[in-house]
């Protein structure tokens, strides 16, 4: 499967066949499949120079020599390898396209090289310039090659097969058979008919004397490796251009809430660079119920997640309503919009008051998993409405175990025995400078813990349902029930869960697959059609048949009358059936005319 | 005891039968590097014979040599090994083996009540009983017994390790509850085990080959058996055929790998590390073809690459499964 071959010229199979069709120098872009069959044929392959030897280039003839490295086999095989080495550094080191939480943690762990790193773009390793520089060189060669490669098996798709060889025994697949009372018109008009009906195309020629039918077949494998290659480049093409004109966006969205598929309801959008945000179709989705299903048989297994499904609504502009579940991998395909289950988790109802009882605080409070117990952390920021700033720092415990030094951890991922633990912070939230903050982070540089492990004041543990006074008469904060008519000790309700979803446009996808699946048609057929060239010569049989190993059905009494046939194949690219299909061509034709089997 | 006791216990013992059969096919080396002594014992004293122009014809009973020059024509042995109970005691062992190990890959996927390949363990069980498997399909088209020894001496060692990725049955998670699963890796593993044996013929051609440029006289070879084995340029044939259909498996393993991505993760190709190795593989057997048509790669330097992209698939699988960050991590451990 190749692109181009500089490799084999010289040494080409259809160097007995002598034809025009595959001479001169368009010769460098046949099959490079083609194997030197003919190793012993053509002795002076091996001494022919492979490079150009013209010292006296100039700019036009720089330029030739430079575009024929480029498109040449070896370039292509160093530039796949060094595309393959290229590739390693992205797994060894974290991408921010796949893993942007792990950047940072590396920048964290490793100050010194991280930047370092990060000027050779080795945190953008699939975007950086040199790994861009490999695979542009790597498709410019390639389309260097199709196109002569297209233009030459067009040529070679309407041109006739070759001209038989003279000499045909100087093949390695080489039959030869007599067959008496046989008239060379018929030996002729069967073997015609036999190749006709196999596949071949076929070509009369009359040289001296003797009658050959020429015949060619597997064409296919040629077109095979052209889709394949060209296939290989519509992919390339459809990602990167394609790719502008999607947007992907994150959304985190609670039991009971709704998202609108607009630019600034996402928690994050990351549109294409020909996306046009006004294009989003405005629909409303809502979460009405998370059902989440643990292992609690297999002991082995215990905890482990079983089932995850997210019940949604959609609301289109018209207001029509429709019902819909999804799944992990069951996405919600909608109005153009691909909508899929990325993670889920617990969002508490939290609610402050200050001191007079007025709300200044009340959500349910998306709290991000840390581990497979669902123990997560949490952050509720109340700037406004309490004598200072205060900040909450949560843990969540779906099922709440204590450990020996009064921690607390998860011992199962559903609500058994949930429990809130509060970090209380006063100060400065760090949010009035108009910069931007992540509402799952807390800084509290400029802030004094005022409940949990760093002060008097032990934090604040809640069950569903229970409120608690904050230190310093700030107020008091309630951890609410989702489910407050459930027998006493049921928590299984009693907190919201969220579901984040990432809601994907990407029109380009479906040529991504269309041209995927082209490449492993065209793959298939360049590696299993066999291309091959075969010839039948029939020879009048002059003076006695020495070796008469056909008896004629008819005709016995003539014993001049008979023809000596040679069939010969020659492989044009791998072929390890060959051998077989020319025994099997002699055999039937000895049959055609008429030879008993057994 | 239940199914998958049963299982592990059938393991073992496919596990004991590969080893076994392992002992068998070295006995065979052992007995072609024997036969090529004597071999090459019997062509000094019949050119000896020839030479002083004496009735020789006591030398040319002895054995059946059909090429004295070390590149045969038609890709053939220089010596033809005789038939060898040792050689067919292996095979048989390694069908008897075959078959326990398919009763404790069913058992175990009976167990589980799935596939058996959603974790390491899984994986590692399956994918050497598809080595086994597409080994013993490829014997009855091409007499490949002499990789015998390398084959099953592969298997014991991978499922020797696979005991380390030992993990109880376990319902599968969310994100693996797909029918893609049963296609996805079950590809993988079968594009794996045609790599695997396109990685141990050009393993053989590479010694093969350094064994031919030497020109050795028959007496003077290291290996002897190689003698009995075909030459560098067929069996860089033979690697080469059942290579394409490992990287045509591979091939569809990356695209309906990227299409199940899709849908449980939102994206049909994000350079997870797993993808990328993946892409790395698809990329080195890519250049592993293209250096087969290129004068000056064939031969040595494109066996190269086969071996090295195989070390590649069992990298991915072994190193990057276990100690790489990614989405992949369905190894359970």
């Amino acid at each position: 499967m190749t692109s181009s071959s500089d490799s084999d010229r010289g040494a080409k199979p259809q160097r007995p066949a002598r034809s025009a069709d595959l001479r001169g120098p368009s010769d460098r872009i046949d099959d490079p499949n083609a194997r030197p069959e003919l190793d012993g044929e053509a002795p002076e392959s091996a001494a022919r120079p492979d490079g150009p030897v013209s010292p006296k280039l100039g700019v036009v003839g720089s330029l030739r020599f430079f575009w024929r490295q480029l498109t040449s086999m070896r370039t292509a095989i160093l530039l796949l390898l060094l595309l393959a080495i290229a590739a390693i550094p992205g797994s060894l080191v974290p991408q921010r396209s796949s893993d942007p939480n792990g950047v940072t943690q590396y920048f964290v762990d490793n100050p010194d090289l991280a930047p370092v790193l990060d000027k050779l773009q080795l945190f953008d390793v699939y975007s950086s310039a040199w790994f861009s520089a490999v695979y542009i060189l790597l498709f410019v060669s390639l389309i260097g090659c199709i196109i002569p490669r297209t233009k030459h098996h067009f040529d070679a798709m309407r041109s006739r097969p070759p001209r038989t060889p003279a000499r045909l025994s100087r093949l390695a697949d080489h039959i030869e058979e007599t067959y008496a009372g046989v008239d060379p018109d018929t030996a002729i008009a069967e073997a015609r008919t036999l190749l006709k009906k196999s596949g071949y195309r076929v070509e009369e020629y009359d040289q001296r004397g003797v009658r050959s039918v020429s015949a060619e077949r597997g064409y296919l494998r040629e077109t095979g490796n052209l889709v394949f290659h060209a296939s290989l480049v519509g992919v390339l093409v459809a990602v990167g251009i394609g790719g502008g004109f999607g947007y992907s966006g994150q959304r985190v969205v609670v039991e009971g809430q709704s998202f609108v598929n607009s630019v600034i309801d996402y928690d994050t959008i990351n549109p294409g660079r020909f996306f046009d945000q006004d294009s989003l179709s405005p629909y409303a989705l809502t979460l009405d119920r998370f059902d989440v299903t643990y292992e609690t048989q297999n002991a082995d297994a215990f905890g482990q997640p079983i089932d995850f499904t997210a019940h949604l609504t959609t609301t289109t502009p018209d207001g029509d309503t429709e019902d819909h579940s999804m799944k992990v991998n069951q996405p919600l395909r909608f109005a153009g919009t691909d909508v899929f289950l990325l993670g889920n988790g617990y969002a508490p109802t939290i609610t402050v008051r200050d001191p007079e009882g007025t709300v200044v605080f009340t959500d349910s409070v998306p709290f991000l998993p840390q581990d497979a117990n669902l123990t997560s952390v949490g952050v509720v920021k109340v700037p406004d409405g309490l004598e200072k700033q205060v900040g909450l720092l949560g843990f969540f415990y779906p099922t709440a175990q204590p450990l020996e030094d009064g921690a607390f951890t998860s011992t199962f991922p559903d609500l058994v025995l949930p429990m809130l633990s509060l970090n209380v912070y006063t100060g400065d939230l760090g949010i009035d400078g108009g910069v931007p903050r992540s509402v799952y982070t807390l800084n509290t540089d400029d802030m004094t813990q005022v409940a949990g492990r760093d002060s008097d004041v032990e934090a604040i543990q809640l069950l569903p349902g229970q409120s608690a006074e904050l230190p310093n008469g700030l107020g008091s904060i309630e951890f609410g029930n989702a489910d407050p008519d459930a027998a006493t000790g049921d928590f299984s309700n009693s907190v919201p869960r969220f579901a984040s979803l990432d809601i994907h446009s990407d029109p380009s996808q479906v040529w991504v697959l269309l041209f995927a699946v082209l490449v492993t048609l065209g793959l298939l057929t360049s590696l299993f059609v066999p291309r091959r060239r075969v010839w039948i010569a029939v020879h009048p049989a002059d003076g006695p048949p020495g070796a008469r190993d056909g008896e004629g059905a008819d005709g016995d009494d003539e014993p001049t009358s008979g023809v000596r046939v040679e069939y010969a194949g020659l492989a044009r690219g791998e072929d390890p059936g060959l051998a077989e299909a020319v025994e099997a061509l002699a055999y039937r034709h000895g049959t055609a005319l008429g030879v008993e089997r057994p | 005891m239940d199914l998958n006791d049963f299982s592990v216990m059938a393991l073992w013992t496919a596990l004991a039968l590969y080893a076994l059969a392992f002992i068998a096919f070295t006995f065979d080396l052992a007995r072609r590097s024997t036969e090529v002594r004597q071999a090459a014992d019997a062509v000094v004293p019949s050119a000896v014979a020839r030479s002083s122009s004496t009735a020789g014809s006591e030398a040319s009973s002895v054995r059946t040599l059909t090429v004295d020059r070390p590149t045969g024509t038609g890709g053939e042995a220089r010596v033809t090994a005789s038939r060898s109970p040792s050689l067919r005691v292996g095979v048989a062992l390694t069908i008897l083996g075959f078959v326990v190990h398919l009763a404790a890959d069913v058992t175990r996927g009976i167990a589980a009540g799935r596939v058996p390949w959603a974790n390491m363990y899984e994986f590692a069980m399956t994918g050497t009983l598809l080595i086994i498997g597409v080994f013993l399909v490829v014997l009855t088209r091409e007499d490949l017994r002499f990789l015998g020894t390398f084959v099953t001496g592969l298997v014991v060692i991978l499922l020797g390790l696979s005991w380390n990725f030992y993990v109880e049955v376990a319902p599968l998670i969310p994100a693996l509850q797909s029918a893609w699963l049963v296609v996805h890796v079950f590809v993988a593993s079968l594009g794996t085990a045609f790599l695997a044996l396109g990685f141990a013929l050009s393993v053989v051609q590479l010694v093969q080959a350094r064994q031919e440029r030497l020109q050795l006289e028959l007496s003077a070879l290291k290996m002897r058996f190689l003698a009995t084995l075909p030459s560098a340029d067929r069996l860089e044939n033979l690697a080469y055929r059942v290579s394409i259909i490992g990287f045509i498996f591979w091939t569809f393993t990356l695209i309906a790998g990227a299409i199940w991505a899709e849908s449980a993760w939102g994206r049909y190709w994000g350079w997870d590390t797993k993808e990328v190795w993946t892409f790395i593989i698809w990329v080195i057997y890519a250049g592993y073809i293209h250096a087969r048509a290129t004068r000056g790669w064939r031969g040595t330097r494109s066996a190269w690459l086969s071996i090295i992209g195989f070390a590649a698939v069992m990298f991915n699988f072994g190193i990057v499964n276990v100690f790489f960050k990614g989405l992949h991590a369905y190894s359970g451990l």
